[in-house]
């Protein structure tokens, strides 16, 4: 009897193996970290742009609705989004936010005068470490927040769809 | 275009000789008489159809033939002739095609080279290998056709990632797959010979040749594999515990404890049943490789294209064979060990249980660290990473007693030993520890894992040495292999102490000076080339000795594909590396440099030669193995 | 003065040893992050800007005075478990752990069993 038991488990072992396996064939294996949701906004503070002026975590306000989107003249994705986010101006009621990552601020001001600018605000994130605050890890990202919460988040440039997903967020 | 053409067709008879081949060796199976020559000159039509179609590919990548699938994705008119030749099998569909003349060249040698051994051993091993070398026809003609046409006929092809154009990584694969797809010989072998219960002396000291071809293969073509990642990523390591090299490193490890058995099994008729288990390991464990690396599973810098429909293909393919060799094992393996009557702990035996113990543990430690975070993700869609910190953790005690083990296991006598050596064996303990209790105390670092460490790497060193002076010619290759790995894990540690690194920001005319090293950028050139913008600074650094030395790192930002590669300045002599790597600063005028001094890495790469030496040695001269 | 003096260069060899004991732990930390833009490569290792970036905060933390763990901690809000190469004692990885040295025990005792079957 004892004899049986050891091909029946070593089987089954395999079995178990190959399911496995088949499963995560069927997964995909781009890493987005989706630990952000729902949690609070860093608490940070950083230069406005092209003044000496800074902006705080704690200046957002309540019952509005913030679009975060990081981004840098040199990137190459950045450029093929920029018309979504020009889309997005039409919103009122969201106030956008640019952060401009790692980037020299003539070619930052010379990419808005040739896409135009969507932004009602832009800040300056020099060293990368605003960005990682918000556990970003590269450009483009864009973030909603609402009531100081992350509310989406989005890992690459904007398409059609997340602009669908992000009108039906601020219509709710 | 016509070598396409060709090659398609020679693709496809090569399949189509599978039938001839299980149809001869049926009908030849148990009947008495010689073995049917059809059957060896069917395996032979094979392989030549096979090396015609590897031929044509390569022909149709060095006239870039871009109306050819593979050479289109995967290769460039400006690419140097020797890296459009290598670039044949830098590829998925190449790569496999490289299986297939391995799978085919080995089954025919071994039916050239086995003539005195059983025909039903001989048509039984030759079968269980063409059904691996059909699976691998219905897979490359099926979901991986190196000769698939495109249309209309593209002007330039996609190139090569240009990191991939580089001696030693161009002779890599074709080293490392005669080591592990030549593993496909001792399992199909293994089967063979547990179905006609032919497992014993006489089989083991057949297999072994062919195992010590492909451990030879396999320990180079790993080596080779380091020292393209040191010499050509720029991050001045060498292995990274990265899945991908983690999966070449399983099957030498369960290779190089099968050798260790057959050893017994030649000798001694022990260990029949783990002789078996561990050959099957050895081939699954490279065919599984293959599937991980190939089928998107795995994310790193090793992955193949990601195609998911090609995993399910290798996923069943894979376990097909795996429970073949299961009901094999189960049905067909009667458990007949010679019971010895005499059985003393004190014996060479023993010592060799104790090395299959402990490579078995690093073993699964590698499998569990590699697969665990597949398993994980799929249970309960949790990310984790498992990276080097998981395994130095878990196998640096284990080393230790491994290290002594090795020292004193091979002095032992099979079935019973008397300790006689024991004074010289202490002796030599109590030098290497009061040795590296001193070098880790001027170091400064962390004191006990370290010198227990360095204390049992000496000791290894020391008795291995001293071992070639007793008894010269006697186990030479164990000798052999057995100092090589203990340099290699000696320089690897002493490496790890004993280097250093800069890590600074310099613009033109800057000079960085810490009183032991001055680093000084005495200009940086950028031009075009052809298909890259190269920036190249130039560096003078003066050491503690107060030599100078000029430096040429380079960045290249290549434009087909679009990447940016660090081209490493190294300065390698016997003792020790310079390796200096620089990198631009977006939007800054200043560049970020990495200087390290590396001693002893020559070593490192020496030594494992060496181990395979030893193996060589064996080949070439077995007689005075005991 | 000469008190102010001694003061001043006391505080200035302990924030240099506390400094040197940074640069150390930082190496450490770096070596231990994986950088998610990288295929395959430390924070330590890797010159890309997320990296460097990192290689910032990780300062900027211990320069607040952050232990190793807390920082390990605030990374791994940010981008998950997925960031760090050591896989922590957690009830994700107990297995992962385990097993390995389970196994070890299990050899070895089937070892054992073998051979005092061929000693009897």
């Amino acid at each position: 009897m004892k004899n049986k038991i050891v091909p029946f488990l070593v089987f089954f072992f395999f079995i178990f193996i190959f399911f496995v396996f088949y499963k995560s064939l069927n997964q995909t294996n781009i890493y987005t970290p989706n630990v952000n949701l729902n949690k609070n906004i860093p608490e940070f503070e950083a230069k406005i742009f092209k003044s000496n002026e800074s902006f705080s975590s704690k200046d957002f306000k309540l019952n509005e609705y913030y679009l975060i989107n990081i981004w840098a003249s040199w990137c190459a994705p950045c450029r093929l989004e920029h018309k979504y986010l020009l889309e997005l101006n039409d919103i009122n009621s969201l106030k956008m936010i640019g952060i401009n990552y790692k980037d020299l601020k003539l070619n930052a001001e010379n990419f808005l005068n040739d896409l135009g600018n969507p932004y009602d605000l832009i800040l300056s994130d020099d060293n990368g470490k605003l960005s990682i605050n918000w556990g970003a890890y590269g450009v483009p990202e864009t973030f909603i927040v609402f009531n100081n919460k992350i509310v989406k988040k989005y890992t690459g440039p904007l398409n059609e769809i997340n602009v669908q997903e992000i009108r039906k967020i601020l219509s709710q | 275009m016509l070598p396409s053409v060709i090659g398609k067709y020679s693709l496809i008879f090569g399949f189509l000789i599978s039938f001839p081949i299980f149809y001869y060796s049926f009908i030849d199976y148990k009947k008495s008489g010689n073995l049917d020559t059809k059957i060896i000159s069917f395996s032979f039509l094979q392989l030549l159809f096979i090396l015609i179609s590897f031929i044509c590919l390569i022909i149709s990548f060095v006239i870039s033939d871009f109306s050819n699938e593979t050479v289109f994705n995967n290769s460039h008119t400006t690419k140097p002739l020797f890296y459009k030749i290598a670039g044949t099998w830098g590829n998925h569909e190449g790569s496999l095609l490289l299986w297939l003349l391995v799978l085919t060249l080995f089954v025919f040698i071994f039916l050239l080279t086995s003539k005195r051994q059983t025909k039903n051993y001989r048509i039984l091993t030759t079968i269980f290998q063409q059904i691996i070398i059909f699976g691998f026809f219905v897979f490359v003609i099926k979901t991986s056709n190196p000769f698939s046409h495109i249309f209309p006929d593209p002007n330039e092809g996609l190139g090569l990632n240009p990191i991939l154009q580089d001696p030693a990584l161009a002779i890599h694969p074709p080293i490392l797959y005669l080591g592990y797809v030549g593993a496909s010989i001792i399992f199909s072998s293994a089967l063979s010979a547990t179905v006609l219960n032919y497992i014993s002396s006489s089989w083991a000291s057949h297999i072994k040749t062919w195992t010590y071809i492909s451990w030879i293969f396999l320990t180079l073509g790993i080596l080779l594999g380091s020292i393209w990642a040191y010499y050509e990523l720029g991050w001045g390591g060498f292995w990274f515990w990265d899945p991908v090299e983690n999966v070449s490193l399983m099957p030498w490890l369960a290779l190089t404890t099968l050798i260790h058995c057959l050893i017994v099994l030649e000798k001694r008729t022990l260990l029949k049943s783990w002789v078996i288990i561990l050959s099957i390991t050895t081939f699954t464990l490279s065919m599984s490789g293959t599937f991980l690396v190939r089928s998107g599973i795995l994310n790193s810098v090793h992955t193949f294209a990601n195609d998911p429909e090609r995993g399910i293909f290798i996923l069943l393919f894979l376990f097909s064979l795996i429970i073949l060799s299961l009901v094999i094992f189960f049905f067909f393996n009667k458990n007949q060990d010679r019971n010895s009557s005499n059985f003393f702990w004190l014996s060479k035996d023993t010592s060799l249980l104790i090395n299959n113990w402990f490579m078995m543990y690093f073993l699964s430690v590698v499998l569990i660290g590699t697969l665990y975070p597949i398993f994980l993700d799929v249970i309960s869609s949790e990310k984790i990473s498992v990276g080097p910190p998981f395994y130095h953790k878990l196998i640096a005690p284990f080393l230790l007693f491994f290290l002594v083990a090795m020292a004193i296991g091979p002095k032992l006598s099979w079935i019973k030993s008397k300790f006689v050596e024991k004074f010289s064996l202490i002796s030599f303990f109590g030098i290497s520890l009061l040795l590296s209790s001193y070098l880790v105390f001027k170091l400064n670092i962390d004191f006990l894992i370290n010198t227990l460490l360095l204390s049992t790497a000496f000791f290894l060193f020391l008795i291995t040495f001293k071992d070639f002076f007793i008894n010269k010619t006697k186990n030479i290759s164990q000798k052999i292999s057995h100092f090589g790995f203990a340099l290699f894990i000696l320089s690897v540690l002493l490496n790890n102490f004993l280097s250093s690194e800069i890590v600074t920001n310099l613009k033109v005319g800057e000079s960085y000076d810490d009183g032991k090293v001055k680093i000084y950028l005495e200009k940086v050139e950028k031009f075009k080339k052809q298909n890259y913008e190269s920036v190249i600074g130039y560096f003078d650094i003066t050491d503690q000795k107060n030599k100078t030395e000029k430096f040429k790192p380079e960045l290249r930002i290549y434009n087909q594909p679009v990447i940016i590669t660090s081209e490493a300045d190294i300065k390698t002599n016997l003792f020790y590396d310079k390796f200096l790597v620089i990198n631009v600063v977006q939007n800054q005028n200043y560049f970020n440099l990495r200087y390290q001094f590396k001693p002893l890495m020559s070593w490192i790469w020496i030594s494992v030669l060496i181990i395979s030496m030893g193996g060589l040695t064996n080949l070439l001269y077995s007689r005075n193995e005991k | 003065m000469k008190k102010i003096l001694i003061f001043l260069l006391l505080i200035n060899i302990s924030t240099a040893h506390g400094e040197i004991q940074n640069d150390k732990l930082k190496i450490e930390i770096t070596k231990n992050l994986r950088c998610l833009i990288c295929q395959g490569q430390s924070v330590y290792d890797s010159d890309s800007e997320f990296a460097n970036s990192l290689k910032l905060v990780v300062e900027d933390k211990l320069n607040e005075g952050m232990e190793e763990e807390e920082i390990y901690i605030f990374l791994k809000e940010k981008y998950g478990n997925w960031i760090l190469y050591d896989p922590e004692l957690s009830k994700n990885t107990y297995i992962l752990w385990i097993l390995p040295l389970l196994l070890f025990l299990f050899g070895g005792a089937i070892i054992i069993r073998k051979l005092n079957l061929k000693k009897n």
